[in-house]
């Protein structure tokens, strides 16, 4: 069948602002929208860049807006569209470096703020550290996160405020405070307790609509929400 | 633009992260990829990493040092195969303190799950050792390498590890047998950089792209491996090319064999669970290379679902609740891909090319060799996927890919840190980084006649066709001529678009010379190789041949063309058997 790709181009080196370019080529049903955009580039235009790795929702290069939604473009199929005129731009609220590529940089500036890695004041013992299945279970959907972007991306809260940590970095957070195994919890807390942090989040849920991986990242800050009123100075 | 690090290491999956934290500790450390850490393709493995804990039923080193050389065909050096399953336990607990998530038992203690050709000894009531399968994968659902690739990541920004990442890696600088840096170009901006270093590391992955069908990512164009080989640095085993039994239909994604480790069935179009008349004693649970025959018999005699070329795994009797906990990656694949619900229905599966057993020959240490002879090559290190040790000889177990890469980065990490103390830097030739800054130029100057694209379809359709699973002497024959002339179509490929900024069509054009460079050593390899030996499979020498070919192959880029050297397989308490299960 015939699909047309709608998609936002811009070249630093030519362009002042982004143009709008349709491509119109043949696909399966069951083609992702990565391997439409491959044959754009492969058959239309070659300098058309975007990134993508593992082409099935676990590297999370090619987080993307299709259809004014954030997604995967490896994770969605022609078939998912009624209709077959496809609108794709890169991820909003982040620098445009060429066509669907945007500068990351800052999103992971922000990673790095909430000391993304295990904190630990014990020793640990020879063998591994004990962890129950129920301990283990609260970290279960937040270690999940592929740091595609989709939800930071995809928030009015950091659009609005640059400054905002965003729901990536915060459910790192998380995923850390709510490791039974960690030991820095107020640390952290200190971190994201603040304006530009955890209070920054409004609950609009968007992150929850677009995560790739489904994880229900608005849950998992309003746990970091309850805990950060319930702490003792 | 030149850079001076103590180190470079190029390749930020789980070898070249876990090397980093080692060696970033003490010395002065950069990391190179062609992507954001985080989207290297150990990410991708799904069902665990192998180490004899025996968290839920005993289990023994020595059982799992035989599983592995058996499962290597014996084609593994068992010096190394001892040493890497004797490090085991200790790096999955060492991994463990980094904060890897890995599931847990009642008892709290990392989980385990079966795999193919992991096995224990079960002495019989008659008094007969039988062989069945074993619970030592540790995993973290089905996303143990994403969750272990994510850890090492984070304690390297504990460790303030400093990423050059999107920075495409073009060639190494290597002058008297000693290696001083490389040369890479940052996609951001299309400029050529130079990374002076004492030493550098490749932890560059695998090659599984050159074919169609296969479970690798699009950033798996074995760069390293062909890096090195222009650099005059041998290949050793490169026919070696595993065929993961379970990919998803038809692209090929990975479907864990973790899916049968739980219980999983493969079913023909008569709903026959095949593997009892292939490996009656281990079933589902035989190693890769078997397995993936068997299925790849069944399609070609007729017994693929609806007579295509898939046949299914079925896990429906497993229910949803043990679906949802032990294998949600992988449910969730099989409704976007194929549109089908694994807790009612069957996935539908064919061989998918998957893990590449040969590579960049290497010592225990992680020293690159320089021949087969065993000389090495100095400040010039590599592991993972990309080396070749041999761990996993003609045939690698599920799980033991993972442990591969810790382990090897681990130990290459240790001997980097005594290898950078005790070194100086060597000055830079004076033609460094000369070929590829003209290469760039010819190609941002002249319109070429070929489409790259054509190109890659062709090399990637007749590798799956004539170079996969079965091969024979006529279908050899024949790819080893359509990649001499697609090699020579390559030389006028055309860059249609000639910006600098994120110019990735011509990143894939290098990737395509990767490809056509070393494809054409998998296929001398497996023309020279007249026998059957794990996964290189002979059809028109239908038996193993341990007399002439109980050895690695050497390949060597020469004037003349490809050079094929051998090397004996080191044998120390096992002695090659048949290998049934």
């Amino acid at each position: 069948m015939k699909v047309t790709l709608s998609i936002l181009r811009y070249d630093p080196e030519k362009d002042i602002k982004p143009v709008r370019k349709d491509y119109t080529i043949e696909a399966e049903p069951t083609d992702r929208i990565l391997d439409c955009l491959d044959k754009v580039k492969w058959q239309h235009d070659g300098s058309l860049a975007y990134r993508r790795s593992c082409s099935h929702g676990i590297c999370g290069s090619d987080a993307m807006m299709i259809n004014g939604k954030n997604q995967l473009a490896c994770q969605i199929l022609v078939q998912d569209f009624k209709k077959k005129y496809i609108k794709i731009d890169p991820l909003p609220g982040l620098p445009i470096i060429k066509d669907l590529i945007v500068d990351m940089t800052g999103f992971f500036q922000k990673y790095d703020i909430v000391k993304p890695y295990l904190i630990s004041k014990d020793l640990p013992p020879p063998k591994e550290r004990l962890q129950s299945q129920e301990e283990r279970a609260l970290i279960d959907e937040a270690v999940n996160c592929i740091l595609c972007g989709a939800c930071t991306a995809s928030c009015p809260s950091l659009w609005t405020n640059e400054n905002y940590i965003g729901p990536a970095a915060l459910l790192k957070a998380y995923r850390f405070i709510y490791d039974s195994r960690d030991g820095a919890d107020n640390e952290r807390l200190d971190i994201i307790d603040t304006q530009d942090g955890l209070w920054r989040c409004h609950t609009i849920f968007n992150c929850v609509e677009v995560c790739p991986k489904e994880i229900n990242i608005t849950w998992h800050l309003s746990q970091l929400k309850k805990k950060c009123a319930l702490r003792e100075f | 633009m030149i850079h001076k690090y103590d180190l470079v290491i190029v390749g930020a999956g789980l070898a070249g992260l876990r090397a980093a934290v080692e060696t970033s500790k003490y010395s002065d450390v950069a990391v190179i990829s062609k992507l954001f850490p985080t989207r290297s393709h150990s990410g991708a493995a799904q069902g665990g990493i192998a180490a004899a804990l025996g968290n839920e039923e005993s289990d023994k080193i020595e059982w799992h040092i035989f599983d592995t050389v058996k499962g290597s065909d014996y084609l593994g050096d068992q010096n190394a195969i001892e040493m890497m399953i004797n490090e085991a336990p200790e790096v999955i607990y060492e991994l463990e303190h980094m904060g890897v998530p890995f599931s847990r038992t009642k008892e709290g203690r990392i989980a385990q799950r079966k795999f193919g050709g992991h096995t224990k000894e079960v002495i019989g009531e008659d008094g007969k050792i039988t062989r069945k399968p074993v619970l030592r994968a540790c995993y973290s659902a089905d996303r143990t390498g994403h969750v272990i690739l994510h850890t090492l990541y984070e304690q390297c920004v504990k460790q303030n590890v400093r990423f050059f990442s999107e920075y495409f890696t073009l060639s190494l600088i290597l002058q008297d047998d000693i290696c001083r840096g490389i040369v890479a170009f940052n996609l951001l901006d299309g400029e050529i950089h130079i990374f002076h270093s004492k030493a550098v590391m490749f932890g560059t992955g695998g090659y599984g792209r050159a074919y169609k069908i296969t479970s690798n990512a699009y950033a798996n164009s074995g760069d390293g491996v062909a890096i090195a080989y222009r650099a005059g640095i041998p290949l050793e085993d490169m026919e070696f090319v595993q065929f993961h039994p379970t990919g998803l239909y038809p692209l090929g994604i990975l479907v864990t064999e973790g899916a049968r480790g739980e219980g999983g069935y493969l079913k023909n179009k008569d709903g026959e669970r095949f593997m009892k008349n292939y490996a009656p004693t281990v079933m589902e649970l035989a190693p890769r290379d078997m397995v993936t025959r068997s299925i790849q018999t069944e399609i070609n005699e007729g017994r693929g679902i609806d007579g295509k070329d898939y046949v299914n795994l079925d896990l429906t009797h497993l229910g949803a609740a043990k679906l949802k906990e032990r294998l949600p990656e992988i449910t969730g694949f099989a409704k976007t891909y194929a549109g089908i619900d694994p807790v009612t229905q069957p996935i539908p599966i064919l061989p998918t090319a998957h893990y590449s057993m040969g590579g960049i020959p290497t010592d225990v240490y992680g020293n690159v060799c320089k021949d087969e002879k065993g000389n090495l090559v100095k400040g010039f290190y590599a592991a993972g996927e990309c080396a070749c040790i041999s761990v996993h000889g003609a045939n690698r177990l599920g799980t033991n890919s993972l442990l591969d890469a810790v382990v090897h980065g681990r130990r290459t990490g240790k001997a980097l840190v005594k290898y950078l103390k005790e070194t100086d830097f060597m000055p830079l030739p004076d033609d460094t980084g000369k070929n590829d800054k003209a290469y760039f130029q010819k190609m941002y100057k002249e319109t070429g006649t070929e489409n790259a694209d054509s190109i890659r379809i062709i090399l990637k359709s007749e590798m799956t066709k004539k170079c996969g699973v079965f091969r024979n002497e006529t279908d050899l024959k024949e790819i080893l001529e359509i990649v001499h002339q697609l090699r020579e179509r390559f030389k006028n490929v055309n860059l249609s678009g000639k910006g600098k900024v994120f110019n990735t069509e011509l990143m894939e054009i290098i990737e395509l010379g990767n490809l056509l460079e070393f494809s054409e050593v998998i296929i001398l390899g497996a023309l020279a190789r007249t026998e059957c030996r794990g996964a290189h499979w002979r059809i028109d020498h239908p038996k193993r041949d341990d007399e002439n070919w109980l050895k690695h192959t050497f390949a060597f880029k020469t004037d003349k063309g490809t050079e094929l050297k051998y090397r004996p397989v080191i044998i120390t308490n096992y002695q090659p058997q048949e290998r049934k299960y």
